[in-house]
């Protein structure tokens, strides 16, 4: 049973830069047709470049995908992971046919599904009842499935109650619960997912997550994206990466997002500047191992150029939640002595952490630059973040934003209720 | 790629999607498909019409009516316009019935397309659907409006003739032109926001160059062809014709109507669907 049901082939969406999203009016279009002659003749004049840069501003183009290929098999749950812009949700309206590839083509074999959004076609002023009706046919279920489902859809949504209201009366979470619910009940052999799951409450989250791995379990093929890595790695067994329209990697689900999240540490870094130094790099870097961890050993490094001489040199680093909650703060002068540095040196500080405790999520790095000697301390402009992979840290499963930021070195201690003689004697009489 | 869809086991469509075609066809197969989704976007057209509201469905009525009592009073009563010997009130609602949906239709079915982005941008089905049940949506409206149509008949004593069976026909008419001008105009409106402002303009000069207010026998006889070209003269007329008995110059009036929606319709037709690829794009 282990067709492919998926095939993309050099699969590639170009958009003219400005054409997306879009319109125009006709006065652009007639101002543009204006303004051709003259740049031409502007050009002409210049001579210099002959192809003309008015003209080629207008035909710019960006490739949303650039020669993409594929094959997914029946059965298989697949994630799709990348950073905004990466092509990512290009590649699913492509698949849902909502818009065309440039070049390339897919084949699906089976009836696709796609929920790029929860409620689509939702009507404010309808009843649940009548959305569930108006939002399924929309999906392209039938009348008679539907009505067959309907009980289904609504326990699941847990709206029973509020099911002949119009749905604006509705509290966001109903509204959110109800549109999942519709579907959810989708049963096409090829289910297309996107970031649906950024909605909802943490517990209608985990239900919503078991819902779509049951679905997987049903030999029905999934295309998943989304930015929550817990939710791809607990649903997903493969996955591939996209990266400016490319596929930059994929197999194995885990593999995949443990590249793709020691690629987020290592990004491109953009110096920055206080009064007093230049920042040359800041980087949190895992021991041994490609990814951080928790509890793993990590090394955090500044790089530095003093701008002016600097008496006493110092630096504070402080760990932030990505709300900006701060965790913890680690200052340098509580360590160690730097000698003075002149203007123009270039100088590293650093700490070496064992056994970072932050359990799985988004953090970030604040840093102050100090120059005691002056009584200075500068703030760095910007946050560094950084990724912690989540982990199975007390053992099986791994923990979510539910278990909050910080893991703790735990032994469980357990004192059992012993075995009373009273109650011995009632068992015994009772026999 | 041949081997694939020649080894499709089982009963599983193979779909294969690859660039826009610049010669589409209309799969009729598929629009056959999603008729329940046509169902049930008409359905929550007419739904939602009329809800918040204290009249509700009386203002299917009331429109036409107060149309029909100041083009009485000002027309027939004070211009004197001829109306072919039928009753003024009688003979302005016969022709405002076929002229409101024909209206309601236009301006529905071309703002449709920009008005449903959020469906347009996120789920697919062949995009057809959504003028033609802006068109239909309007149908209800017209049924309500045209009991009173009924009534008004009978209250001036006219008895119609075998006539009467060919009104079908020419609610058709009216609803594949409202159609053939919507697909124009819905297409068009994707990329050109413009058409939004032209839609307005459109009908009222369209009102002035169709008989509702006057009979299309003031049109001097030679003119009465180019006259024609106007579908809606044909549907009007052909009302008239069909339920009061009496119409001026129908004849092959009706069959250049036909001609012009026919041929409209066709090339409404071809252009919504080459630009309905890209329709998410623009939108």
């Amino acid at each position: 049973m282990a067709d492919v049901v998926i095939r993309a082939e050099g699969l590639s969406k170009r958009y003219s830069l400005g054409q997306r999203e879009r319109y125009r009016l006709l006065r652009d279009v007639i101002s543009e047709a204006a303004a051709r002659p003259l740049a031409r003749l502007r050009n002409s004049r210049s001579g210099l470049n002959g192809d003309g840069s008015a003209h080629r501003q207008s035909h710019e183009w960006i490739w949303a995908l650039d020669d993409v290929s594929f094959e997914i098999k029946q059965g298989e749950i697949s994630g799709i992971i990348g950073r905004n812009g990466a092509g990512k949700s290009t590649l699913l309206k492509i698949l849902s046919r909502i818009t065309k590839p440039t070049k390339g083509y897919i084949e699906l074999e089976g009836r696709v599904g796609s929920l790029l959004e929860v409620g689509t076609g939702f009507h404010p002023e309808l009843s649940g009842r009548e959305n569930i009706y108006l939002n399924a046919a929309i999906l392209g279920m039938r009348k008679l499935e539907v009505a067959r489902k309907f009980d289904e859809i609504v326990s699941f949504a847990e709206i029973e109650k509020f099911i002949d209201t119009p749905v604006k009366r509705y509290s966001s979470g109903m509204y959110v619960r109800l549109a999942f619910a519709v579907a959810a009940h989708l049963e096409t052999e090829i289910l297309v997912v996107d970031e649906v799951l950024a909605v909802g409450d943490a517990q209608f989250q985990k239900k919503c997550l078991s819902k779509l791995r049951q679905v997987g379990t049903e030999g029905r093929t999934i295309l998943f994206v989304s930015h929550n890595m817990a939710a791809v790695r607990g649903i997903c067994e493969t996955g591939f990466e996209l990266s400016e329209g490319r596929i930059v990697s994929s197999g194995e689900i885990n593999d995949v997002i443990d590249r793709y999240l020691s690629q987020v540490i290592t990004r491109k870094f953009m110096e920055v500047e206080t009064p007093s130094f230049v920042i040359n790099d800041v980087s949190i870097n895992p021991l041994g191992a490609e990814v951080i961890k928790t509890f793993e050993s990590v090394e955090i490094k500044v790089v530095l150029t003093a701008k002016k001489d600097v008496g006493d040199p110092g630096m504070y680093v402080g760990i932030l939640t990505s709300d900006n909650a701060r965790i913890a703060g680690i200052d340098f002068k509580d360590f160690a002595h730097v000698p003075p540095i002149r203007a123009g040196e270039r100088f590293e500080l650093g700490f070496l952490i064992d056994e970072l405790p932050l359990l799985g999520g988004t953090y970030q790095l604040e840093i102050h630059v100090k120059d005691l000697s002056h009584h200075k301390i500068e703030r760095v402009g910007n946050l560094f973040q950084f990724e912690v992979v989540e982990t199975s840290v007390y053992g099986g499963r791994k923990l979510d934003a539910w278990f909050g930021s910080v893991g703790l070195k735990a032994t469980a201690i357990q004192k059992l209720p012993s075995v009373s003689p009273n109650l011995d004697e009632v068992s015994t009489t009772l026999r | 790629m041949d081997s694939i869809s020649s080894q499709t086991q089982a009963s599983l469509p193979l779909l294969r999607i690859e660039p826009s075609n610049r010669w589409p066809s209309i799969d009729f197969r598929e629009l056959w498909e999603y008729r329940e989704l046509l169902y049930f976007l008409t359905w929550r057209d007419i739904k939602i019409r009329y809800k918040q509201t204290v009249l509700g469905a009386a203002w299917a009525i009331i429109q036409p009516v107060f149309m029909m009592i100041v083009f009485s009073l000002f027309f027939g009563k004070l211009a004197k316009v001829p109306s072919d010997g039928i009753p003024y009130p009688v003979f302005a609602f016969c022709a405002l019935l076929p002229w409101q949906l024909f209206a309601s239709a236009v301006s529905d079915s071309s703002n449709s397309l920009v008005g449903n982005q959020g469906l347009i941008t996120k789920v697919y089905f062949p995009r057809l659907v959504i003028p033609v049940s802006a068109v239909l949506s309007g149908l209800l409206d017209f049924f309500v409006a045209f009991v009173v149509l009924v009534g008004l008949i009978f209250w001036y004593g006219i008895i119609p003739g075998w006539g009467i069976i060919a009104v079908p026909a020419f609610i058709l008419l009216a609803m594949g032109t409202a159609l053939a001008v919507g697909l124009w105009l819905s297409a068009l409106s994707v990329q050109y926001r413009d058409v939004r402002y032209v839609i307005g303009f459109l009908v009222q000069f369209w009102l002035f160059v169709t008989p509702v207010a006057y009979p299309s026998s003031i049109i001097p006889e030679q003119w009465r062809a180019v006259y024609a070209l106007n579908p809606m003269v044909g549907v009007v007329e052909g009302f008239r014709w069909a339920l009061l008995g009496k119409s001026s110059a129908l004849g092959s009036m009706v069959w250049v109507s036909v001609g012009v929606v026919l041929i409209t319709l066709f090339g409404g037709l071809y252009y919504f669907r080459r630009m309905e690829q890209q329709f998410a794009d623009i939108v």
